[in-house]
């Protein structure tokens, strides 16, 4: 094939713990959790109270208010992340002419405007079919966010969009770089969105009984490995990576934080919400994202867990990074970062990709947070509590989702 | 109710809800082309303006509104008819 290359050129991110990629990577350093009580809805009658949000989220910081108004709020979140993500690149293509066919999206998320649902069900059912907001539809579909960015910022090559619940944004990132690897787009914008955060889905989530009920600490619910974790805990977010072919960002002189060199997907084939026992359908993402990369376990530094705090994935992921590293699993630190920022679902796996491509550049590990009385069956190296300073050359980020979705990416520095 | 009071409704509905420039609006401005409003916001707008108005405007009546002045006419209409029965 043509060999081309892709690397990472630009970031963005709003999430719990920061309302931009600086901000996010040193509270994520900090070891600050972003989790609290549930402020943005009455969440009262809920066995969840707790929960991941963007406080104080300000749309019309990057939204035109006629646009902003039209938008469900995990469309708005993509938006303000895909901004930021093409000023750090310093890339425009609203005037680009033909350039602009070989610039495209590609969003995850693991369901969509859901808030949009819920309140288009309250009207139907309080007011009447004929008092449905005509923009519902739109505010619905989970491709509706990729599109906005794509008329909003004239990007005009590729543009789909990955349901693959919690591993979505990872396949996004995995897709968008075959995109420009098979020669179809030189950028793309690729990333996740999420917010969930209503009574319906939350409601919704807590009847799986996969939610953490730790209502009253909410900054200790996520704690992935430990062995007194009851759940994961919801967060809402985007985050959104650039991705560019090597030769067009060296051309242009763009600031290059790491590339993308593996991409791995497998089916556990096993059960709609629990992972395969044992960890062989996540362990075989891993096996394939390593064989893609031309790597072996050694070659890896760092491993930025799926790591959720729920009973069933932590002990499964934890035997599944055996599987695919034999005796290096016991030597490469992995961590956590939902620990902080809780669970953005679709979202998870673009910010989980942002933490590597940090972490490589600037030489530190961020840790998983309260990691304070370790499962027995948790016996790897999860970087607890204290961020660790340690070169990182190359780094994987497993993202896995309910259907039993497994990925694994890797990341490269260059 | 007096045609200017529904003038001054359907103003403030354009400039709140659809973010459209107040000194733009005149009679005569066409919803997609004079004021950007697009297919989906003159909906969203007639829905508005039965919730404010307390009136009905059926899906074949609204189709041929394309003016400002068309739909405060339209509305003026129906509520002089319902006072009138």
């Amino acid at each position: 094939m043509t060999g081309r290359r892709v690397v990472v050129t630009g970031l963005g991110t709003v999430n719990p713990v920061g309302a931009d990629p600086q901000s996010f990577w040193k509270n994520l350093l900090d070891g600050k959790s972003g989790i609290s009580t549930i402020q943005g809805f009455d969440a009262s009658h809920l066995p969840v109270r707790i929960a991941g949000e963007v406080a104080s989220f300000d749309p019309e910081l990057y939204i035109p208010k006629k646009e902003a108004r039209r938008l469900d709020r995990f469309a708005q979140l993509f938006w303000a992340a895909s901004d930021q993500a093409l000023n750090d690149a310093g890339l425009d293509y609203r005037d680009a002419g033909e350039e602009a066919y070989r610039a495209g999206v590609v969003v995850g998320s693991g369901i969509g405007g859901i808030i949009s649902i819920q309140n288009g069900v309250d009207t139907i059912r309080d007011r009447g079919p004929d008092r449905v907001s005509p923009l519902v539809v739109t505010q619905i579909i989970a491709n509706g966010a990729g599109g906005m960015v794509s008329i909003a910022y004239g990007l005009q090559g590729p543009n789909t969009c990955v349901v693959t619940a919690c591993a979505a944004s990872a396949n996004a990132i995995g897709d968008a770089a075959e995109i420009i690897k098979r020669d179809d787009a030189d950028v793309m914008l690729a990333g996740g969105s999420e917010a969930a955060l209503a009574e319906f889905p939350v409601a919704a989530f807590a009847q799986t009984r996969a939610l953490s009920t730790r209502n009253d600490e909410p900054e200790r619910a996520s704690r992935p490995f430990d062995a007194d974790r009851d759940g994961f805990v919801m967060a809402e977010g985007a985050a959104v990576l650039v991705l560019e072919e090597f030769e067009h960002a060296k051309a242009r002189g763009a600031t290059i934080y790491a590339e993308v060199v593996g991409y791995g997907m497998s089916a556990d084939g096993y059960h709609i919400t629990l992972p395969r026992p044992g960890g062989m359908g996540a362990a075989r993402a891993m096996q394939r994202a390593l064989d893609n990369a031309r790597l072996g376990p050694e070659d890896i530094g760092y491993i930025n867990a799926h790591g959720t705090s729920t009973p069933a994935n932590d002990t499964t992921e934890t035997a599944a990074i055996k599987l695919a590293f034999g005796d290096a699993a016991y030597r490469v630190p992995v961590s956590s970062t939902k620990s902080m920022t809780g669970h953005l679902l679709g979202g998870a796996g673009a910010l989980e990709s942002i933490a590597c491509v940090l972490a490589i550049r600037d030489g530190v590990i961020p840790p998983t947070i309260n990691l304070e009385n370790p499962d027995p069956e948790c016996d790897l190296d999860y970087v607890p509590n204290t961020a660790r300073e340690v070169k990182v050359r190359r780094a994987m980020t497993n993202s896995f989702g309910f259907g039993g979705h497994n990925v694994a990416l890797v990341f490269s520095a260059v | 109710m007096e045609r200017s009071e529904i003038e001054a409704g359907l103003k403030e509905l354009l400039v709140n809800d659809l973010g459209v420039e107040a000194e733009n609006i005149t009679n005569a401005s066409t919803f997609e082309q004079d004021l950007e409003v697009d297919s989906l916001g003159v909906v969203e707008l007639l829905m508005a303006l039965e919730d404010k108005y307390g009136v009905k405007i059926p899906d074949e009546e609204a189709e041929s509104i394309t003016t400002v002045g068309e739909a405060v006419d339209l509305v003026h209409d129906k509520l002089s008819a319902s006072q009138g029965g």
